[in-house]
């Protein structure tokens, strides 16, 4: 059934259009006025819903991670405290305003998760990670991921991403990152010191498992319910 | 060490012994200005500046660009220690705040004048032309006052200067005297009585604070830029673009470009013949946007006096021959039609302002063509301006595009509807795919 405002929208429809879409049919042309269109230029990466895209390189989903933690990461490639250089060569003369408008706008897309990939790791190193992502290492100092990033590792807001759906040499890339301190998050940078602590066979074993972990749409980041962080972080002030 | 290093050092030696026979006078005052101003400080501050009109301070240091410079990624305005790379080694901009230990707070106006006009530092020593005092010595005396007035006005920040890195024997610094002797010519704009005062406005911003030629004039082999071919285009060192000729139509020459055409790109970082990119992005974004559509103007109108008019010439090449191949502008032509036509349209008229046209496109066509390469390879964004605050991406192709592919899409849009461009071939697309791109 119609609802009155679908009925205004219709009759809306044609001026907007006529306003701000081009789509003559002899240039060929697609074009309207809207945000989607202005990221046309992201989508070839990230995808059209920000769901990532594998080639010879992984491009990371970006869709459904927290608009302030999508923010925050947009700005760190333009302020120098990350250094993926064709992220920066995009953001380099940007806006705070149009970096968060664009942050909340992937941050509110949730396409499928992709099938998780059959584990090829062993049933050991798929244990030990597991034991890391649920529990941590209190011998080592390293807190349970779940802890920060939630109890279905989809993120906690406002400035936590989610760890499913990503590929596991993206994220090992990022510990990586970390390690090498070419990856900054706000101080207290929590991560850079989880990360100091793991090892080779760590990472692998968290990042093996966390590929084997399912995402569903309805799982998106959930609220901060007060839990008490492990570790003190910049990106989510208490 | 390669050829070309070796003859620049060569070079260099002449002008070495051309320093110490042609250049005794310049040693002689450098000397002499060493010793007075041991002798005389003149006092730092606001109170002693002749014109401290910090609101115009501010105005002149935007049309100045000195932010862009003396800030690091990420770091404090003003503060200095962005990594400069040039073919003679590193430099690092220095900290301009008015801290008395770090920045220049203990600069008096006459200090600062000197560093815009001559070119020298507080004690004395002579500056790299990074800084583009060649430029900035056209300045007048009360608009360096005014900027001094408003870097006086900044938040004193404390950040100690980072040492140059430069190659022997380029960090020998008295050696810029026989680059001054040869390259340097120290003296405030003079009006021409017989153009319009919008004119003279126009040439006082492009020459001056602008320093506009700093990119778009060639330099030679020791970094000075070439008297004849001032505004005719360079390749901008390490950096691996080309900031295209203001004169000749056959590049951004502004022959037939509307004055608002030019008013729009200058301002906005967008218009309906050309969008900025790279370094010029950076341009509009800290320095032109903020600049009043009167000077913008100004400027548009000066550049547009010394243009060329009519029909640029063909160059050499213009369609695939011999040694070229047809079939490069076919498989263009399908890719084209696959991955560019949804925004730049069947005859490359594109949706100006935002999707610039391809159609006519000197940008395009012109006789370097990292600019198109790179385009196509990395795509980005105009800078988000004022008056284009949410501005419209193009797609980077380089990802899914190969070599082959850009060369053969490229080729084509340098050849169709109106450019005259010369074919691309993969090698080159090669070399560039590895470019920095931040």
């Amino acid at each position: 059934m119609l609802q009155p405002g679908c009925f205004l929208a219709l009759i809306a429809a044609p001026i907007v259009l006529g306003a701000t879409a081009v789509r003559a049919a002899d240039s060929g042309i697609e074009f309207s006025d809207t945000l989607e269109q202005r990221l046309l230029a992201c989508a070839a990466c990230h995808g059209n819903q920000g769901e990532g895209i594998r080639r010879n390189e992984y491009y990371p989903r970006i869709a459904g991670k927290p608009a302030e933690y999508l923010y925050r990461q947009l700005a760190s490639f333009r302020d120098g405290r990350r250094t993926y250089p064709l992220m920066v060569y995009f953001v380099r003369y940007s806006s705070d305003e149009y970096l968060r408008e664009v942050a909340t706008y992937y941050s509110k897309l949730q396409p499928p998760f992709p099938t998780p990939i059959p584990p090829s790791a062993t049933k050991d190193v798929l244990a030990h990670g597991e034991a890391l992502v649920r529990k941590g290492d209190p011998v080592k100092g390293i807190p349970a991921c779940a802890a920060c990033h939630g109890m279905a590792l989809t993120g906690m807001l406002p400035g936590i991403p989610g760890l499913v759906g990503l590929d596991p040499n993206y994220l090992s890339a990022q510990i990586g990152a970390w390690q090498r301190g070419v990856r900054h998050a706000d101080e207290p940078d929590c991560m850079a010191k989880i990360a100091a602590k793991l090892n080779g066979p760590d990472t692998s074993a968290i990042t093996a498992y966390l590929a084997t972990q399912p995402g569903a749409p309805s799982t998106g980041p959930v609220l901060d319910t007060k839990q008490k962080l492990p570790t003190a972080c910049g990106s989510q002030p208490r | 060490m390669n050829s070309q290093s070796r003859t620049r050092r060569a070079v260099l030696l002449g002008v070495m012994l051309a320093g110490t026979m042609g250049t005794l006078s310049d040693f002689g005052l450098h000397y002499a200005y060493a010793q007075a101003t041991k002798a005389t400080k003149a006092q730092p501050g606001p109170s002693a500046a002749r014109n401290p009109a910090q609101t115009d301070g501010e105005y002149l240091a935007r049309a100045g660009d000195c932010v862009a410079c003396h800030t690091a990624r990420g770091g404090e305005p003003f503060a200095g220690g962005l990594e400069m790379k040039t073919p003679f080694g590193t430099l690092y901009t220095p900290n301009i705040t008015p801290d008395p230990e770090t920045g220049i707070g203990k600069w008096s106006p006459d200090d600062f004048w000197r560093a815009l006009h001559e070119g020298r530092s507080r004690d004395g020593s002579l500056l790299y032309p990074a800084f583009p005092y060649p430029s900035y010595t056209k300045i007048t005396r009360a608009d360096a006052d005014a900027i001094y007035g408003y870097i006086w006005s900044l938040k004193p920040v404390r950040r100690r200067n980072t040492p140059h890195d430069m190659q022997f024997p380029y960090n020998q610094r008295n050696l810029l005297m026989g680059w001054r002797a040869l390259y340097f010519e120290p003296g405030v704009f003079a009006p021409r009585a017989d153009e319009t005062p919008e004119w003279n406005r126009g040439a006082y911003l492009v020459q001056g604070l602008g320093h506009c030629d700093a990119c778009h004039t060639s330099r030679n082999m020791l970094g000075a830029t070439v008297k004849d071919k001032q505004l005719a285009g360079g390749l901008i060192p390490l950096q691996d673009w080309y900031a295209p000729s203001l004169t000749s139509n056959r590049e951004a020459g502004l022959g037939q470009w509307q004055i608002s055409d030019v008013v729009a790109l200058l301002r906005t970082g967008i218009s309906n013949r050309g969008v900025v990119f790279g370094p010029m992005a950076q341009v509009v974004h800290d320095s032109l946007q903020y600049l009043t559509e009167s000077d913008t103007q100004a400027m548009a109108v000066y550049l547009k006096s010394f243009a060329q008019s009519g029909t640029p010439d063909d160059p050499a090449q213009i369609r695939p021959t011999e040694g070229q191949s047809t079939a490069s502008f076919e498989t263009g032509a399908k890719i084209y039609d696959t991955h560019c036509k949804s925004c730049h349209g069947v005859g490359g008229l594109g949706v100006p302002p935002m999707y610039p046209p391809l159609a006519n496109n000197q940008a395009i066509s012109m006789e370097f063509s990292v600019n198109p390469i790179r385009m196509v390879l990395f795509g980005g964004f105009p800078p988000a301006t004022r008056d284009n605050p949410r501005p419209f991406g193009m797609p980077p192709f380089g990802p899914s595009l190969s070599d082959q592919a850009v060369a053969d899409v490229v080729t084509y849009i340098r050849q169709s509807w109106g450019n005259r461009g010369k074919a691309i071939n993969a090698a080159e697309v090669a070399k560039y795919r590895t470019v920095p791109v931040d």
